[in-house]
């Protein structure tokens, strides 16, 4: 079952990757001036021509798309220009920061937007549904980037409580567990902030519905305790389509992160995505599109798979 | 008891939706305006230096104060809003038009030319919004259609599936059965039956992707991906002040955010009004 849906999802990143070889292809940009910088100015035709050879920019897309994957299957990302590092050691410094990141923001988010859902849930219509709810679409509406600033503005230029960037103080060479968490804690604060309207929405729509439903007509009929009727009955079933949810929101995360991570300098996958960008360093923006696709067919994957496990209903293969 | 809540407050929560969406109205229509009147007729350059007003904090002769060189930011913020809603509005035109026709075309055709459409539209979904967006402006090199083209590829899915989702429905539709028994043409059935039905989806679709793509610009430009300085929007007025930020003043930063906060609830509020209307039924949450 699980390993059905895995074995759909290959060709999904098979198409990912050779389609961003085919767009790399479409592209204006020469390869080979590139490689060459100002000495492509002043070389002669046949020293480029060489040096295409040497490249392999002209075979065709196929072959080079086909060289690409075996030996990525192999480990062999090819090297970074901008990071002056092979791909794949650069993935494998900066992704543990990335993932360190994204959980600690999307704890941070699940948490606080289910107690501030149920507390809104609890009077629709209320003071606070409609202060929290309105705080909540402007959030939404903020973009990150904006957001990230700002609580620099407020946290380490105004305050001067928090450090504004980077993963350790400057002129520090150990990485210790103080200062990563002094510094993780802005980022993660505004990831967790980007992504807490769509949990707070969700969960106060689906305990408000709860609470109109059977069950708890019963267990108040039963004369349970209102905390009892909340958390025990309303937030359990209204929590049902959300956990099936979470995996989907992985894009949304990933989104969040390459702002976030570049305004705060955090060392993570995201933020090297957007210099690969930047530099037109196209060996390790290739790999980092199909990195980021790979975790979004895992979350999809893992929201099925939750779908399964908490409704029986659903089969696996439905 | 959630119920109770709702009937005693049906009343008010009526009225307070009508005057809701007024004020939305309101809002975009003071954008609109200003947007399109200020900078042709106004003889005031956005780029006039003064350094002798620089970072002036927001003040009567500046309203949002005044940036690093002493350009008045109320002017470069609706010049910058000017161009975000510009590439925002084109954008979401073009996205709309392809998903449209992609849309319909998988739902009308069927068969081998739906089941390839839509694994065209799985793949693509299967990549971050902008982190594709990147990737095109990226091997594009960052301008103003690099910008357009990365967020119309990039939003052309949604709209798709939404038609497609319609056109099936429709098709099994009484009035449709009716109308090819009556010996229609093929032709016909899609203009007079199919079309006016999903324009008000795809109309819809549309107007929700406008704050979508001024966003996704936006973002863009601030990673430096976006428009060239020359064409600074929203997004290259928050990157530019990021200088100023650091060195304690704020009012560059919080301006241009908050111009691209305001029209996004605007046009979020009058598409849920839309949206509403629409399908009474379902009186959804206006979702962003």
């Amino acid at each position: 079952m699980a390993g059905r849906r895995t074995l759909s999802a290959a060709p999904v990143l098979l198409a990912v990757t050779f389609g961003v070889f085919a767009l790399a292809a479409l592209s204006p940009f020469d390869p080979v001036k590139a490689y060459a910088g100002t000495a492509g100015l002043t070389a002669s035709q046949a020293e480029l021509d060489q040096l295409r050879i040497n490249l392999g920019v002209d075979r065709p897309l196929v072959a080079r798309w086909w060289d690409w994957l075996t030996s990525a299957l192999t480990g062999d990302l090819g090297t970074s220009a901008v990071m002056r590092q092979p791909v794949a050691d650069v993935i494998a410094e900066r992704v543990g920061w990335s993932a360190l990141l994204a959980a600690c923001a999307f704890t941070a988010a699940v948490l606080a937007g289910t107690v501030l859902g149920v507390l809104a849930a609890r009077r629709t219509g209320g003071p606070l549904d409609r202060t929290v709810s309105a705080l909540a679409y402007t959030l939404e509406a903020a973009p990150a980037f904006w957001l990230a600033l700002l609580a620099i503005w407020f946290f380490s230029v105004r305050l001067g409580a928090l450090p504004s960037g980077g993963l350790t103080d400057a002129g520090s060479d150990t990485v210790t567990f103080a200062q990563v968490a002094s510094h993780l804690v802005l980022p993660a604060l505004v990831l967790g902030v980007s992504q807490l309207p769509w949990f707070f929405l969700y969960v106060r729509q689906g305990v408000a519905d709860a609470l109109a439903e059977d069950p708890v007509r019963g267990a108040r009929a039963r004369g349970l305790a209102e905390r009892r009727v909340l958390l025990g009955h309303a937030l359990r079933s209204g929590m049902l389509p959300m956990l099936t949810l979470i995996g989907s929101r992985v894009p949304e995360l990933i989104t969040g992160a390459l702002l976030v991570e570049t305004v705060f300098s955090w060392p993570g996958v995201a933020a090297a995505t957007v210099q690969a960008a930047t530099s037109v360093d196209f060996p390790l923006l290739a790999a980092l599109t199909v990195l980021a696709t790979g975790a979004v067919l895992a979350g999809n994957l893992l929201s099925d798979l939750l779908y399964g496990l908490a409704d029986p209903r659903v089969g696996f293969d439905g | 008891m959630a119920e109770q809540v709702w009937r005693t407050r049906g009343g008010a929560r009526r009225s307070t939706r009508t005057l809701r969406v007024r004020a939305c109205a309101a809002v975009m229509a003071v954008v609109v305006l200003a947007v399109l009147v200020v900078p042709p007729l106004a003889q005031l350059d956005q780029q006039a230096v003064d350094l002798a007003a620089k970072l002036q904090p927001p003040s009567w002769a500046h309203p949002f104060g005044t940036d690093d060189v002493g350009r008045d930011l109320l002017l470069r913020c609706v010049h910058g809003l000017r161009v975000s809603l510009l590439v925002g509005l084109v954008a979401a035109l073009v996205a709309t038009v392809i998903g449209t026709a992609v849309g319909a075309a998988a739902g009308a055709l069927g068969g081998w030319a739906d089941r390839i459409a839509m694994r065209v539209v799985d793949t693509l979904s299967a990549i971050p919004h902008l982190l594709l967006g990147i990737f095109v402006v990226a091997v594009f090199r960052p301008g103003l259609w690099p910008v357009v083209a990365s967020v119309a590829v990039t939003h052309w899915l949604s709209t798709a599936r939404i038609v497609r989702a319609e056109v099936l429905s429709l098709r099994g539709r009484p009035y449709v059965d009716a109308a090819v028994s009556g010996g229609a043409s093929r032709w016909r059935v899609a203009v007079r039956h199919l079309v006016p039905g999903i324009l008000p989806q795809a109309g819809l679709a549309a107007v929700l992707m406008i704050p979508h793509a001024m966003w996704h610009e936006s973002a863009l430009s601030f990673l430096g991906l976006g428009l060239p300085a020359h064409q600074a929007s929203l997004g290259n007025l928050v990157q530019g002040a990021r200088g100023s930020l650091l060195a304690g003043h704020w009012w560059p930063t919080l301006f241009p955010g908050l111009l691209l906060i305001v029209p996004t609830l605007a046009i979020a509020g009058l598409a849920g009004a839309w949206r509403d209307r629409l399908n009474p039924r379902r009186r959804s949450e206006l979702t962003l």
